[in-house]
């Protein structure tokens, strides 16, 4: 009886201790989290503490020393290679461990493991595994590996890596790990390869051939080029038009069952791409020479156009070894510098955008996958067994079968709406051995032109316009990747894998890639524009914009006696061009008669408007609904009849057909009687766009960056108390300041080569990863005003430097 | 003042367990304690929940103040609790408490069987 009151509180205390010891749905383990010892509170960082730290490492071959400036980049000084790459790693680890390992799990199918069962996790990482994902980084590895310098280097890394992770106790775990709920495992050179794949896949995955496949089996040849022409009229090749290229050297062949088998083929495929990437993955870059600048010194810039996410994708740092000094923005989980500059040198990249992926139509013996028709005959499959582990639930198994081409990315079994046995293998240039972490040690240490050259000779994939300027005076811009030589419109469409005529027949010769060395014109840029005109003789598709290409020609061409200060004007600038071509045709065609007072009101705007995307800037809305709703009313008849899904086309298509001829085929809307004309869908254009015009006045979000709602989403995206919305900043996709809802410049540095090289950069996040820290978000201010920061290329007397606040002693 | 003992007791040993045991040492400490410092049950409890309360309010406190808000600001709302980081240390001393205060209770009715 007696032992009744404490049978019962003891046996409660225990429920309550297990029960806030475990996690309940999205709830994480609440006794844990919120214990001012071991949870959230323990990553309330000290806002004023300085670092100021003594670490012993018995892999270190000899003592090494970092110094934090007021922005807590870190400014290392090793003795040795890779004593650097160690010191990269564990830094690396400190700062940014979450979000290396997260990157990593996606990039190897492994979101289900940490996000748990739900069916879009698990169908991005059973794609992410057809992809081939691993199989490339596991071909990466195995490059890397084969050369003893990168091998030591990516070893080194990898320690570094796992030194911090090593000493790491629950309390000092990243919040993201204490909310979901896990622990950091061993990072391995693996995770190195894994991660250059992820940014491969974020730049080079992108096409539209399953898209365009199907439009083909519903439009007529004539409109399928109206509606996707390979090369736009306005384009500004980054090689400068006019420019004669040498023949081709290797000269594909077409199929002789082209015709009937490819382009006459009229079938659809009902599966689309789970996952998609943003076609806006790209960025600018340029290179002015002396000739041009004020100083008589080049001064090169570039800004890489990607998701904006927190932490931020790239990790400022310098690297100093004996001999070499390095710059810039690193990327965490790789070793080195990837856009930056030395002091002799300076290098920028932005995404080439030609297709390196294509797909072929297999076709299986029976449904163990085992064999397929290929070259008259049953050949062999390897088959995969891919384990899925998924939180909480039995791991899923996924067979994956892999052919001459690649992997068979979507058959019966994934997805569902491929039908009668059809089977898609996909062929990417990712998949290819290459060891592209070498070009960037190599670009590290480049000296001059020939360093540059001899860098990125070997790189493959993910294919960049590396822009390079030199202090002795040099610029250059060179596409480099390996590209399949394709014969005209090879790949555009699903092509048949039932034997080798329409595999690829080679490669474009690296030095027949696009390419130029102090041009003329006194200027190198980029903009994720086709590189080259009609003149060059191999067909090279891909995912191509023309607008910021054709402002930064057109601003470069006219500037003389240029400074720092004006390309920082050029990367801010929010010029919206294509509205320059634009606006006079809805201007010429508005019936203005037919308009009420409100759509009145907006066409004042539009007609007042400086073309200028700026924040505030009222009109930018107005022309941007009014063109969207323009588009959909030309577009959308003619394209509904392809299924799943036809390709939208570019925003420059419209606008090219519509200055040349009013009256343009699409205008009339298909499923109407009448024959529309385009005073009528340009009036109607704005009519539709009113209503939903009018109540974003009435709400207060018609600014534009209002409109835009320009957001820093944290890697978890729906963790919105770590995110960054409302920014105010103007741009958009197709201008300059590359700004849209979530997608821009996420690093923008602009190099002067003079003789003490000054350098400018900023990005939209902080040093830190840790939303408790001041670091984490402490640079989107910044970045959103169009200010940048002084970057500073420390010496190694400058120790005592006012500018030094923290620092970490590394001793063996 | 036997009250007083206790309650600083507790909290002093539930700080010195924390920083090398798990969170739910916070249980073992008021546990220990009420077995310590005899007290009738309902006192013992409130030595053990007033103890814990306190430590974790100060800890959390403490912490806020020199990371000037930054992160309680964000997860007050996550929680959600309307981005308040008053309410999230109130809850933060809350949970302490609870846990305290049931362990320091059975500690308290097991020193009664003896």
């Amino acid at each position: 009886m007696r032992k009744i009151p404490f049978v019962i509180s003891f046996v409660l205390t225990i429920i309550l201790i297990w029960s806030l010891n475990k996690p309940w749905g999205a709830i994480p383990a609440f006794g844990k989290f919120i214990s001012p010892q071991h949870g959230f509170w323990q990553n309330a960082e000290d806002a004023t503490a300085l670092t100021d730290l003594s670490l012993d490492f018995p892999q270190l071959k000899q003592k090494a020393e970092v110094y934090f400036d007021d922005r807590m980049v870190p400014h290392v000084f090793a003795q040795n290679d890779e004593d650097a790459y160690f010191i990269q790693g564990y830094l690396h680890a400190k700062f940014r461990l979450w979000q290396m390992e997260f990157q990593t799990h996606a990039a190897a199918g492994r979101i289900s493991e940490i996000l748990g069962n739900d069916p879009r996790f698990i169908r991005y990482d059973r794609e992410t595994r057809r992809l081939g994902m691993v199989y490339a980084a596991e071909n990466a590895l195995k490059e890397i590996e084969k050369d003893p310098v990168g091998k030591a280097c990516a070893d080194s890394y990898t320690a570094g890596v796992n030194a911090y992770i090593v000493n790491l106790t629950e309390s000092e775990l990243p919040l993201e790990y204490k909310l979901l709920g896990y622990k950091p495992e061993k990072w391995t050179n693996l995770k190195i390869a894994l991660l250059l794949k992820q940014m491969t896949r974020t730049l080079a995955d992108f096409d539209l051939d399953l898209e365009k496949t199907n439009a083909k089996s519903k439009l007529s040849l004539a409109d399928f080029d109206a509606l996707y022409p390979p090369i736009a009229d306005s384009l500004e090749p980054i090689i400068p038009k006019g420019t004669v290229f040498s023949k081709q050297s290797v000269v594909p062949v077409m199929p002789v069952t082209a015709d009937s088998l490819y382009f006459e083929k009229k079938e659809s495929l009902a599966v689309t791409e789970f996952t998609k990437q943003n076609p806006a993955n790209g960025s600018n870059n340029w290179a002015v020479s002396g000739k041009k600048s004020k100083s008589g010194a080049p001064i090169l810039c570039g800004d890489p156009h990607l998701d904006l996410s927190l932490p931020s994708i790239w990790y400022e740092m310098q690297i100093t070894v004996p001999g070499s000094s390095t710059y810039g923005a690193s990327l965490p989980g790789t070793p080195y510098i990837i856009i930056g500059f030395n002091n002799d040198i300076a290098w920028s990249v932005t995404n080439a955008g030609q297709d390196v992926k294509d797909y072929y139509e297999i076709k299986f013996r029976d449904a163990s996958k085992k064999e397929y028709w290929f070259n008259n005959e049953w050949t062999s499959t390897r088959l995969k067994i891919e384990t899925i582990k998924v939180k909480g639930e039995l791991p899923i198994y996924d067979t994956v079968a892999y052919t001459v081409f690649g992997p068979v990315i979507y058959d019966q079994g994934f997805t569902e709406e491929l039908a009668h046995g059809k089977a898609l293998a996909v062929r990417w240039s990712a998949h290819d051995p290459s060891n592209e972490a070498n070009t960037f040690y190599e670009l590290n240490r480049a000296k001059n032109y020939m360093d540059y050259e001899e860098a990125i000779r070997g790189f493959t994939c993910p294919a960049q316009n590396f822009v390079f300027a030199s202090r002795s005076g040099d610029i250059a811009i060179w596409q480099q990747g390996r590209f399949p030589a394709r014969w005209n419109r090879q790949g555009m469409f699903v092509m048949p894998g039932s034997d080798s005529s329409y595999m690829w027949q080679g490669s474009i010769p690296q030095g027949e890639n696009p390419h130029i060395l102090n041009p003329e014109r006194g200027f190198v840029e980029s903009a994720n524009q086709r590189a080259v005109d009609s003149a060059y003789p191999y067909y090279i598709p891909g995912d191509y914009t023309i607008p910021r290409g054709i402002t930064i020609t057109k601003n470069l061409s006219r500037m003389e006696q240029i400074v720092p200060e004006d390309m920082m004007a050029l990367q801010n600038s929010n010029y919206n061009v294509q509205a320059s071509f634009f606006r006079p045709v809805l201007l010429k065609y508005i019936k203005e008669d037919e308009l009420d007072a409100a759509e009145k009101g907006f066409l004042a705007l539009v007609k007042g408007w400086d073309l200028n995307n700026s924040a505030k800037s009222k009109a930018t809305t107005v022309y941007q609904s009014w063109f969207d709703s323009l588009e959909v009313l030309i577009w959308k008849d003619e394209l509904n009849q392809v299924t799943p899904q036809a390709p939208w086309p570019n925003e420059q298509t419209l606008i090219e057909a519509l200055l040349k001829d009013s009256a343009f085929r699409f205008i009339d809307n298909i499923n109407t009687t009448e024959k529309e004309t385009l005073y009528e869908v340009v009036t109607s254009a704005l009519k539709k766009a009113t209503p939903e015009l009018m109540d974003q006045e009435k709400a207060g979000t018609l600014e534009w960056a209002k409109h835009k709602n320009t957001t820093i989403y944290h890697l978890l995206r729906t963790v919105k108390p770590f995110a960054r919305s409302g920014i105010s900043i103007g741009g958009g996709g197709n201008i300059v300041n590359a700004v849209t809802h979530s997608h821009g410049p996420s690093w923008k540095m602009i190099v002067h080569l003079t003789d003490k090289i000054e350098a400018y950069g900023v990005y939209p996040g902080g040093q830190s990863g840790n939303p408790g820290s001041k670091y984490y978000d402490n640079g989107v201010d910044v970045w959103a005003a169009g200010k940048y920061n002084t970057l500073w290329m420390m010496g190694d007397k400058e120790t005592k430097d006012k500018r030094v606040v923290g620092k970490i002693m590394f001793r063996k | 003042m036997k009250f007083i003992v206790a309650t600083i007791l507790t909290s002093l040993l539930a700080f010195a367990a924390g920083l090398y045991l798990p969170w739910w040492s916070i249980a073992i400490a008021a546990f220990i304690v009420s077995t310590l410092i005899h007290q009738k049950p309902w006192k013992s409890m409130l030595s053990g929940a007033l103890g814990l309360f306190l430590l974790w309010v100060l800890l959390a406190i403490w912490i806020d103040s020199k990371n000037q808000g930054i992160l309680s600001a964000r997860i007050s709302e996550l929680l959600p609790l309307g981005g308040s980081a008053f309410l999230l240390i109130l809850i933060t001393a809350f949970v302490g408490a609870l846990v305290a205060g049931l362990a320091a209770l059975s500690g308290a009715y097991l020193k009664k069987l003896k």
